[in-house]
This record gives structure tokens, C-alpha cells and sequence, in this order.
């Protein structure tokens, strides 16, 4: 299999606070890895270093081959990583089918736009019911869907998932997560930051857990899963 | 009834130059949450630029004659078309020109601040205001400079005549225009993106430094627009012209809604509006009043709606 994204030795810095130090970590063609991790383990950090919204202090992040360590969001973006970020942040202000048409706005080609349309309403049926109200008056868990559609919209190879399961009603987590497997099954590759540990474990081929800024364990979703420091840590046995 | 009439022609007049200018203050603060203090003398130096374009493009002693375009010239001023065709030139020269000037200073004076205390920018823009100011001072003149009146006024009943006509119908085509710019086009969309949640933009693939330049190149442009119209009304240029009609029209985007788009055409309007009818009907003498009229609607308008207008509790943007 090949590594789609390979992280080396990344570092990122807040000020004075390091917030990820000298991580490594890599995700392969097809596959759904989740960062688990307490909060301000940094994991959200890692995501939107990779995703460009933070520059690394040092270190470097090859997407298919391509070192695209400090490239502006935007240009990241271009490439087919997307990120879903934590808290939605959805266009409040624009509507359901305004805030897909963000999603698709690096895309020219007018008649898969809305070929991509259809698809995310059939995975979120709800959003399609809402497509002209405004993104503000949705649900919590109707915006998650919509942030995560909107990002879909951009054609994502590599779908960064930050806190999808953040806030939402069981039942609507449920929703995200089968949608989630269903994208893999598609080919998307995956990468997903949770706190959910054990429903990202049971999902994730791969995982890693972040402490304090590092890695300090990783294994398959199952070894994790089975594994007692993290059942003590994170799974609340 | 006649001087009603009369007041609300002024007032529209007056409003059209003001809601110009005042989107410019609204949009900037849409998208980078400051107050672009230099805004006023965007609309002072478009004016400059216009008179000067106006007068190459129409005065004998100028540019064109000399430059072996005499024909040319006398075609401009010489038949209904020409005037047209050399007025919209004159229109885009300027646009353009204080567009680019706006999108310079953001380059230099904001964007290196992009990401410091909310104050330090501000105090940018003063500085950027006052270099401007003394700029225009010190290299071309300390006195005002008449504006070429070669606008053809055909005088109407009620105070209207053909100047006020073609103010008022240019400014809210070019108002309707940014309106659709900014809700219907994917470059409106993106700086609508933008004012609502940079990170997302960018994560959306959206440049935020393009749109960023766009927002600083629309406002000074329609300006600069504002700045001819003042100074076809009034008839002359100064250096510190941007001074009133600036804190004018920064009202009246407060008014609206600051950052608010439609709030900022309303503001501007009303703003008009109110001083137009406040000089028509203050008792002789306190027409001097007009301003304070102006202060007081605002004040009332802000303290049963903070958020101006047309704004949300939390400040409406863009």
C-alpha cells in the first residue's frame, strides 16, 4: 500500500507553547486513521498544520510524494486535502446550497458540481430538505452533516475529520460515522481526530494516540482498542 | 411642498455620494474587522484623479491638445456622445486607479498588521490618512482647485436639474451593480465566505489575500466615483475634502449596520436624507444645525438598535 500522507518529524508552536512536538505519523491509500488523544493534546493543531491554517515550525508533511509542509490553506486545498473543521464553522449566513457551492470553489467543471450535489443530499437526506435555508438556522447535527457535505464537495483524496462526533446526539453520531465508512468504501482515504476514542477505534484501521504533543502509542483500530492503557485513559474501563 | 420636494432631491443626491463611500468603510470591516480611517482620502484623492483625467481628456491647454489629440478632445467636448463616452472614461481611469491606490495601501500598511492588536491597524490608517492628505498638500496645491465644469446642467422645476439626475441614476447603478456582485458572483461569494469565517474560506480553497485586495480595490474605486460626484457638485477639489463626507458616510454605515452591505446604502440614503430636510426646515438661520440632526437620529437609531439598522445583535457582516 502506499502512504498517501507522511508526516516527519513535525513540530508546531503557539507563541511559546509547543503544541505538537516532533511527530511522525503516515496514512495509506484507502485507509480511515483516527488521532485520539485528551484535549489540547494537539491534535486539532496537527490537522490544521497539515491543512495549512498553522505554519509548522519544523518538520514536513509529503502528500503523495510532495512536501507541502507551510503551503497556504488555500493551495492545500487545491490538492485534494480537505479538512472538516472542529466546531463546524459552517457560512452561517449563506444558505445550505450557498455553503456546498463554497465547498466546490476551486471546481470548474459545472455539470460534476452538481452531479456532487446530488451524492452528498443522498448520503444526508435531511440537507436537501433544508437546501434554501440559511446554514445558521440548522441543528447542530444537521450543520455537522453540512460540513462535512461541503467538504466533500471539494473532491477530497484525503478527508480530515476534526471532532465530528462533537456535541451531537447519539443517534446523529451514528449517522455521521456510518456516512464516514461509506466514504472509504468509496475511496476516500481518511483521517479522523476524536475524542470519541472508542467509536473511532472501532472504525479506524490505524491509530494513534497523542499525549501532551506526542505520539505515544500507535497500533491497528483493534490492538488499541484491546490495549489497557488506553482502555484506562480514554475508554472509561 | 416645493422646498419638500426640493430637500428630498438633495437629500437623494446627497445620500447616493454618501452610501458610495460608506460601503467602502462596510465592506472593509466586514471582512478585517477595522475601520479603515484612510477611507475619506480615497474619496479625496479619486476626486483629484477625476479632475485630472476630466481635464486631459477635455481642457485645450491639457494633455490631449498637446499631445497632437486635438480631434479627439473636440470630439469629447463637443457633442452629447463625446461627453458621454469621456465621462465613462473618466469613471473607469479613476475607479481604477484609486482601486489599485487602495489595494497598494492594504499591501503596505495593513497587511503586515493582519494579525496584530485590533488597534495597531487603526493606527495605520490614520497615518496612511494623513500622508495622504499631506501628500496631495504639498505636490499639487494647498488651495482648492475648480472642477472642469463641463457637465452640461439643464435646469428642472423642484431643484432638479440634469447633474443631480445623473448622480443619483449613476449611484444606484453602481450600488444595484456591487449588490449583485457581492450575493450572485463567485468572487461576492467568497468575500461573503470570507467576512463569516476566514479559516473556513481558506479552507473552502478561497485565497483570503485576493479577496482581500478585491474588498480594498472595490471601495476606493466606488470612492473615488463619490469623489467626482463631489466635486461636479460642489465645483472645486481641496486636500481635505475626505474629512466630512468621510465621517458622514462612516455614520451612516453605523447607522445601517457597520459591515452590512444593503445597511450601509440605507445609512447613506437616510443620512442624506435627514440633512437635506433638517437645512429645508430648521428655522432660518440653524440650518448650520443640519449635522447635529444627523448625530442625534444616529444616536437614537443606536441605542434602540445597537447593531445599527439593518445589523444583528451580533454585527452583521458583509
Amino acid at each position: 500500500m502506499e502512504k498517501m500522507l507522511n508526516v516527519e518529524h513535525l513540530s508546531t508552536s503557539y507563541g511559546k507553547i509547543h503544541a505538537v512536538r516532533d511527530i511522525s505519523f503516515y496514512v495509506n491509500e484507502g485507509e480511515i486513521v483516527t488521532l485520539i488523544g485528551a484535549n489540547g493534546a494537539g491534535k486539532s493543531t496537527t490537522l490544521k498544520t497539515i491543512s495549512g491554517l498553522i505554519k509548522p515550525k519544523a518538520g514536513k508533511i509529503f502528500f503523495k510524494g510532495e512536501n507541502i509542509a507551510g503551503l497556504p490553506g488555500h493551495e492545500v486545498t487545491a490538492k485534494h486535502i480537505i479538512q472538516v473543521p472542529e466546531g463546524r464553522r459552517i457560512f452561517d449566513r449563506m444558505t445550505v446550497m450557498e455553503n456546498l457551492e463554497m465547498g466546490a470553489y476551486l471546481r470548474k467543471d459545472s455539470e460534476g458540481i452538481k452531479s456532487d450535489i446530488n451524492w452528498v443530499f443522498e448520503l444526508f437526506p435531511r440537507l436537501s430538505e433544508r437546501a434554501s435555508q440559511k446554514g445558521g438556522t440548522l441543528s447542530g447535527g444537521e450543520q455537522q452533516m453540512l460540513a462535512m457535505a461541503r467538504g466533500l464537495m471539494g473532491k477530497p483524496e484525503l478527508l480530515m475529520l476534526d471532532e465530528p462526533s462533537m456535541g451531537l446526539a447519539p443517534v446523529v453520531v451514528e449517522t455521521i460515522f456510518t456516512v464516514i465508512q461509506k466514504l472509504q468504501r468509496e475511496g476516500i482515504t481518511i483521517l479522523l481526530v476524536e475524542q470519541n476514542a472508542s467509536l473511532a477505534l472501532s472504525i479506524a484501521n490505524r491509530g494513534y494516540v497523542m499525549e501532551t504533543g506526542k505520539i505515544s502509542l500507535t497500533g491497528t483500530g483493534r490492538e488499541l482498542l484491546a490495549n489497557e492503557e488506553v482502555q484506562k485513559a480514554y475508554l472509561g474501563h | 411642498m416645493g422646498i419638500l420636494i426640493q430637500q428630498i432631491v438633495n437629500g437623494v443626491t446627497l445620500g447616493g455620494m454618501y452610501a458610495l463611500i460608506a460601503l467602502g468603510y462596510t465592506l472593509v470591516y466586514g471582512i478585517l474587522l477595522m475601520i479603515n480611517f484612510a477611507h475619506a482620502e480615497m474619496f479625496m484623492v479619486g476626486a483629484y484623479i477625476g479632475l485630472f483625467t476630466l481635464k486631459f481628456l477635455s481642457d485645450p491647454a491639457w494633455g490631449m491638445a498637446r499631445l497632437g489629440l486635438g480631434p479627439v478632445q473636440e470630439f469629447f467636448t463637443g457633442s452629447v456622445l463625446g461627453l458621454i463616452i469621456m465621462f465613462i472614461i473618466v469613471f473607469i481611469v479613476t475607479g481604477a486607479l484609486t482601486g489599485l491606490l487602495g489595494v497598494l495601501i492594504e499591501r503596505v500598511a495593513y497587511r503586515p498588521l493582519r494579525n496584530a492588536p485590533r488597534l495597531a491597524p487603526l493606527i495605520s490608517a490614520i497615518g496612511v490618512s494623513i500622508f495622504l492628505q499631506n501628500a496631495v498638500l504639498l505636490w499639487i496645491d494647498s488651495k482648492p482647485i475648480p472642477f472642469p465644469d463641463i457637465f452640461p446642467i439643464v435646469t428642472l422645476p423642484y431643484g432638479l436639474n440634469s447633474l443631480k439626475i445623473f448622480i443619483v441614476v449613476t449611484s444606484i447603478v453602481l450600488l444595484l451593480g456591487l449588490d449583485t456582485l457581492v450575493s450572485r458572483t463567485k468572487i461576492g461569494k467568497a468575500m461573503r465566505a470570507t467576512s463569516q469565517d476566514r479559516g473556513a474560506a481558506q479552507l473552502m480553497g478561497i485565497n483570503i489575500n485576493s479577496v482581500i485586495a478585491a474588498t480594498f480595490f472595490i471601495g476606493p474605486a466606488l470612492g473615488a466615483v463619490a469623489g467626482i460626484f463631489y466635486g461636479m457638485y460642489y465645483g472645486a477639489v481641496i486636500f481635505n475634502m475626505g474629512f466630512f463626507p468621510g465621517i458622514k458616510a462612516f455614520t451612516a454605515a453605523v447607522l445601517g449596520g457597520i459591515g452590512n452591505l444593503r445597511g450601509a446604502m440605507l445609512g447613506g440614503f437616510m443620512l442624506g436624507m435627514i440633512e437635506a430636510l433638517a437645512v429645508g426646515f430648521l428655522p432660518a438661520g440653524y440650518s448650520g444645525y443640519k449635522d447635529v440632526v444627523a448625530f442625534l437620529v444616529l444616536i437614537i437609531v443606536l441605542i434602540f438598535r445597537p447593531g445599527g439598522l439593518l445589523g444583528e445583535s451580533v454585527v452583521e457582516k458583509v
